[in-house]
This record gives structure tokens, C-alpha cells and sequence, in this order.
């Protein structure tokens, strides 16, 4: 039997595990699939390959997918989520430095993001006092979690991200020299970027993305809406391996071999042990190696985590307005609703039974009313208004 | 976004330099500043040297990509070529949002009528970002300019791996003959001929055969 041919890129990041496991396990084979797996070097080059046909699919920032889809910040190629190669998986690290600042400003535990936030805020009002430059963090694309949950996180405690803070754009994997080198004061990236940092001794990881958001909507595995047209055939049997392949991740049985797999040069190519312990949610967020576990970490697959949600493609909008990236319409709303499409996915793996007690708004934000998917511009108005004056 | 419009009386003051524009197609405009990014020197050097040609005077390559989204708002430019293979793509992606710390909007050199273009510089392995409210005809030349140059360069580079490679298979052969012809006492034609005849007879390489029998060589020393 002739395989069917497919060019997949992705970044290399834990949360490309499904999608590397489906394939170096033969899972992909056994589907009738021969891929192609294409590591990549930044976001842009996957969306405008994946946008002109370069690529069949792609492991892609859900908000860059969402904001292809509606021409936000680029051309407008409409692409579709089927499937959700992982939820969480991101930690806002600091230098140090910020964190001893921020200790001294606490007034309770650190741990807790409310806690933070408002210590945030008076290292920022200190600085701004004794006329210091403002701090700088960094984030991985102007449409990503990472961007989203670091503002969400700062507002809460007062914290203007525009005004009161820089916010900077930087490939993953330079961010730990950046943080070294005092560039930076902090950032918020996925794994394993954050152990590293912990690992060599210039960061302290103050939360895990999951601590912020339950459940945020991180790695979409994204597909041009046309090319879902006439390969509905070869969808689903992409996402059965897919599938097939989380299974495997969330094994016990086979973290090692997972771990072992995903650490080879031409995939994440980092040390098995770190990868490891990102997929176990177990983490060191301390220098001096005091770990942290948290079950959320990091989903693939699990507890529902692949079957897209619209409300999650529903909040990514809600923060692109939030934060001034696009204009408020429902017109956009509904069609980026539209491109998280549960059906595919059902059609592919069938309906399954949704596990009790998840988050009702979806993401299960740390502080704030819930995530109101009908009345986001009510909010995105309130937020603008208080920016403005500040 | 809307361009500031303070910077578009500043460039109407910058003159082309004399004696150069009269050469050059109606298309172009040789006051554009044009800044490379490329950590490659060589293809970085092929483009700036391509520009130059075609007449365009303020042309600046950034080989080092720390802190560049700065360096890029002190050099102000009106036309940004970066290469594929660079992760700081993505911080240029930045420069597309409507932000208190951007001086100039910038845009992506294409637009939904385009795809030609995109496709033509993402194949060659290039993308190119414009000042918005720049008119794309006055860029047009550059970005052709660009994908025929990077295409040149892969092409450069494909013949430069391959002559290295037919090199280093030469020196294998020739040290694969001088051992036969030690081992067997036989002259350098008939060495050549036994490694040839070996290749035929087992469907392999000329030089995959002599680097087995140096490798052999190795092993029975």
C-alpha cells in the first residue's frame, strides 16, 4: 500500500510530543501516513509554511492559528485546530534578583499569583520612584500564551504590562543567556526553557503557567481550512495516531522511552531527565533544588486536553482585543469560535466521556470573574478604560 | 496602524546620491534604508553587494542578533530582509503590534493579493518587512532582488559542498590505491582498475569502495 505524504513542522518543545511520539513509534506507519516531521526555528517561518502549502499541518501557538484565520497581524489564510497537541506547559521565571525584590515586597506567600502580582507592583512603583529603568520580560510571539498569561497575571496586581513593564519577543532558546546576562528580569516560555534556567542557577521559577490558568490553550495542531476540505480521510487518521501517540506520553510505563525519543538531536534535543521530569510535572524552581510538583503541568491528551474547545479559541480572542491587537467584532469572534472545530475530532476518535470537574468558563483563571465568552467586550472595554488611567 | 506622519517629511528631505539614480529602473528609489539581517557573512555580503549594484546607498547588515529589535528602531530603516534560518524572525513579529514602544509600524512585504511573492521568498529562504504605508511598488525591485540573491547563494553553496565532497572522495581513492598497490605489488593502473571493477561488480560507490579498504587498512595495521 502507497502511503500517504505528509510535511509537518514544528518547534522543538515538550509539547511537540504527541506529534514526535506518533511518528517515531509508528504510529503515523501504521495509519497509512509517512511524515515528514520539519523542525523549525521560529513561529513565523511555521505559519507562512504551513499558510502557502509547505507544510500539511503544523504544531502551531493556538493564537497564532486563531489570528491567520482572521488576517490579525498578517495575511489572513484561514486554518483550523482539530486536534490540540497540549494544554499548559509555560512558568513565568525570574532573575534572582527580581525574585529576592519581590520577596522583600510580598506581603504573604510568593506562591500564590495574587501575592505576586501585587509585590510586582510595588517593585515597579520602587523603581519608577528611584527613577530606574523599567523591567523587561520576555515572551516567546506577540499571539501567544506566553504573552497573554504574563499580562494577565500583572494586571492583576495593578500592573500595567504597556506602560509599567517592557514586554520583549525572544526565540525560546535565548532566553536563558538573556536572563543571564540581565537583559531580561523575567519571562514566561514553555519547557523545558524554564529548568534550564533553574538548572544553571540564574532563574527561580515563580509560577507555573497552571497557576495562573488552569487550563490554558497552548499548541494547536493547525491545518489550512482548505486542505481539511478534500483530506478529511487523511485527518482522521492523523489525529487516531496522534491520539494513539498522547496515550503513550501520559504512560507511566513509557517515560523513559518518551523521555529518551523526544531528547534526539533532530526533535527537542535536550537531556532525557529534564524532559522527563516536564512531562512528570516535576519541577525544580529553585537554584538550590527545591522541586515542585504540579499534576496540570503540562497536558497532552489527557483530561480532555486534545478535543479543541471553541470557548478556548473564544478567550484568545477576548485577549488580542484586551490588549489592542485587533478591534472588538462579532463578527471575528464567531470566526475564531469557528476555527476550534470538537467535531473533527469527535469524528475521528469518537465522543468520549468528558471528565468531571473541569473549569466551566474553560480556563479557570487565578483571580477575576469567570471567562464570559458572550460579554468579552464588556470587559476588554473596562480593561481599556483602566489603562487609561492609570 | 498608521504610519507617524512626522517621519514621512523626514525621508522627503533625504536626497538620492548624484550621478547613480539615472541609471536605475523608474521602480527604484535609492534613498530607501535597507537593513540585513543575516548571521550568515557570505550570503549577507552576496545581497549587500547585489543592492549596491542596483544602486541603493544606505544598505546595513546586522550579523549579531542580540538586543536587535533596538539596534533595528536606532538604524530606523525602511525595508527589513532577514533570513529563514534566523530565530529573531519572531522578534520582528513584534514590530507588527500597535505599541507605545514602537517608533514606525512595520509590515510584512506582502499582501492577500501576494502569495506569489511569499511564496518565492519563503522558497528562496527569505522574508521581508516594509515600513507600512511605504507603497509596495517602490520595494518591489528590492524584495526580486533579494529572492534571486539568496537562490544564487544556495546554488553557490550546493557547488562548494559538492566540490568539497568530490575532494575529499579523490584524496580516498588515491589513498585507497597507494595500499593496493602495496599490498598486491601492483601498478597504480591496475589499483585503480580493481577498486573500479569492485564497485561495478557490487552495485556501491568509488568511494565508498576505497574508503572500506582504507578503513580495512586502519584496522590491520
Amino acid at each position: 500500500m502507497t502511503k500517504d505524504r505528509l510535511r509537518i513542522g514544528f518547534i522543538p518543545l515538550v509539547d511537540a510530543a504527541a506529534l514526535i511520539v506518533a511518528v517515531d513509534k509508528g504510529f503515523a506507519d501504521q495509519e497509512g501516513l509517512s511524515i515528514d516531521l520539519v523542525r523549525e526555528v521560529s513561529w513565523s517561518n511555521v505559519r507562512d509554511k504551513l499558510n502557502i502549502g509547505l507544510f500539511d499541518a503544523a504544531h502551531l501557538l493556538a493564537p497564532v492559528a486563531i489570528a491567520s484565520s482572521l488576517g490579525v497581524g498578517h495575511i489572513k489564510v484561514p486554518l483550523v485546530t482539530p486536534f490540540m497537541l497540549g494544554l499548559n506547559g509555560n512558568a513565568i521565571t525570574v532573575s534572582p534578583r527580581l525574585y529576592a525584590a519581590l520577596a522583600r515586597a510580598a506581603d504573604g506567600d510568593l506562591g500564590d499569583p495574587c501575592t505576586s502580582a501585587k509585590a510586582l507592583a510595588r517593585v515597579v512603583a520602587e523603581q519608577r520612584r528611584r527613577r530606574v529603568e523599567p523591567l523587561v520580560f520576555g515572551m516567546t510571539f506577540p499571539f501567544s500564551t506566553h504573552n497573554y498569561q504574563l499580562r494577565f497575571w500583572m494586571a492583576a496586581g495593578g500592573v500595567d504590562p504597556d506602560e509599567d513593564v517592557r514586554l520583549v519577543v525572544l526565540p525560546p532558546p535565548y532566553m536563558v543567556e538573556s536572563l543571564a546576562s540581565a537583559q531580561v528580569d523575567g519571562f514566561c516560555v514553555g519547557a523545558p526553557w524554564n529548568s534550564v534556567a533553574v538548572d544553571l542557577g540564574v532563574g527561580h521559577i515563580l509560577h507555573f503557567g497552571c497557576d495562573v490558568l488552569a487550563r490554558a490553550p497552548e499548541k494547536a495542531l493547525a491545518v489550512r481550512a482548505a486542505w481539511v476540505a478534500d483530506h478529511d480521510d487523511q485527518l482522521r487518521r492523523l489525529l487516531r495516531a496522534l491520539d494513539r501517540a498522547a496515550a503513550v506520553v501520559n504512560d507511566p510505563a513509557h517515560l523513559d522511552e518518551v523521555s529518551a525519543l523526544l531528547a534526539a538531536p533532530e526533535r527537542v534535543g535536550v537531556v532525557p531527565e529534564l524532559l522527563r521530569a516536564t512531562l512528570e510535572g516535576r519541577l525544580r524552581v529553585t537554584p538550590n533544588g527545591s522541586a515542585r510538583e504540579a499534576k496540570n503541568y503540562m497536558l497532552i491528551g489527557r483530561d480532555d486536553a486534545a478535543r479543541p474547545q471553541p470557548i478556548h479559541a473564544a478567550w484568545l480572542y477576548a485577549q488580542m482585543v484586551r490588549w489592542g491587537q485587533t478591534t472588538p467584532s462579532a463578527e471575528l469572534l464567531a470566526a475564531a469560535k469557528a476555527s476550534f472545530r470538537p467535531e473533527l475530532y469527535d469524528a475521528a476518535l469518537g465522543a468520549r466521556k468528558k471528565p468531571a470537574r473541569l473549569p466551566e468558563d474553560g480556563v479557570g483563571a487565578f483571580t477575576g470573574e469567570a471567562f464570559d465568552p458572550d460579554n468579552i467586550f464588556g470587559r476588554a472595554a473596562l480593561s481599556a478604560l483602566k489603562r487609561h488611567h492609570h | 496602524m498608521v504610519a507617524n506622519p512626522n517621519w514621512r517629511q523626514q525621508k522627503a528631505t533625504t536626497q538620492p546620491a548624484p550621478g547613480r539614480s539615472a541609471s536605475v529602473s523608474s521602480h527604484m528609489d535609492p534613498a530607501l534604508k535597507i537593513v540585513i539581517v543575516d548571521e550568515n557573512p557570505l550570503r549577507a555580503a552576496i545581497l549587500a553587494d547585489g543592492l549596491a549594484e542596483a544602486g541603493y546607498i544606505h544598505v546595513i547588515r546586522i550579523e549579531e542578533t542580540a538586543s536587535l529589535l533596538s539596534r533595528i528602531y536606532s538604524l530606523d530603516p525602511d525595508v527589513i530582509l532577514i533570513d529563514l534560518e534566523n530565530p529573531s524572525r519572531d522578534v520582528l513579529a513584534q514590530m507588527f503590534q500597535v505599541s507605545r514602544a514602537v517608533k514606525r509600524p512595520v509590515a510584512m512585504f506582502v499582501d492577500q493579493s501576494d502569495t506569489a511573492a511569499i511564496e518565492a521568498a519563503v522558497d528562496a529562504g527569505v522574508s521581508a518587512y516594509i515600513v507600512d504605508g511605504l507603497k509596495k511598488e517602490r520595494v518591489k525591485s528590492i524584495l526580486d532582488l533579494c529572492v534571486s540573491r539568496f537562490n544564487a547563494f544556495a546554488r553557490l553553496q550546493e557547488e562548494l559542498d559538492r566540490t568539497r565532497t568530490e575532494l575529499t572522495e579523490r584524496k580516498v581513492i588515491e589513498r585507497a590505491k597507494g595500499i593496493l598497490m602495496k599490498v598486491k605489488n601492483i601498478s597504480e593502473a591496475d589499483a585503480y582498475e580493481l577498486l573500479r571493477k569492485t564497485a561495478m561488480n557490487e552495485n556501491k560507490k568509488l568511494g565508498d569502495v576505497a574508503q572500506s579498504v582504507v578503513t580495512a587498512a586502519g584496522l590491520l595495521k
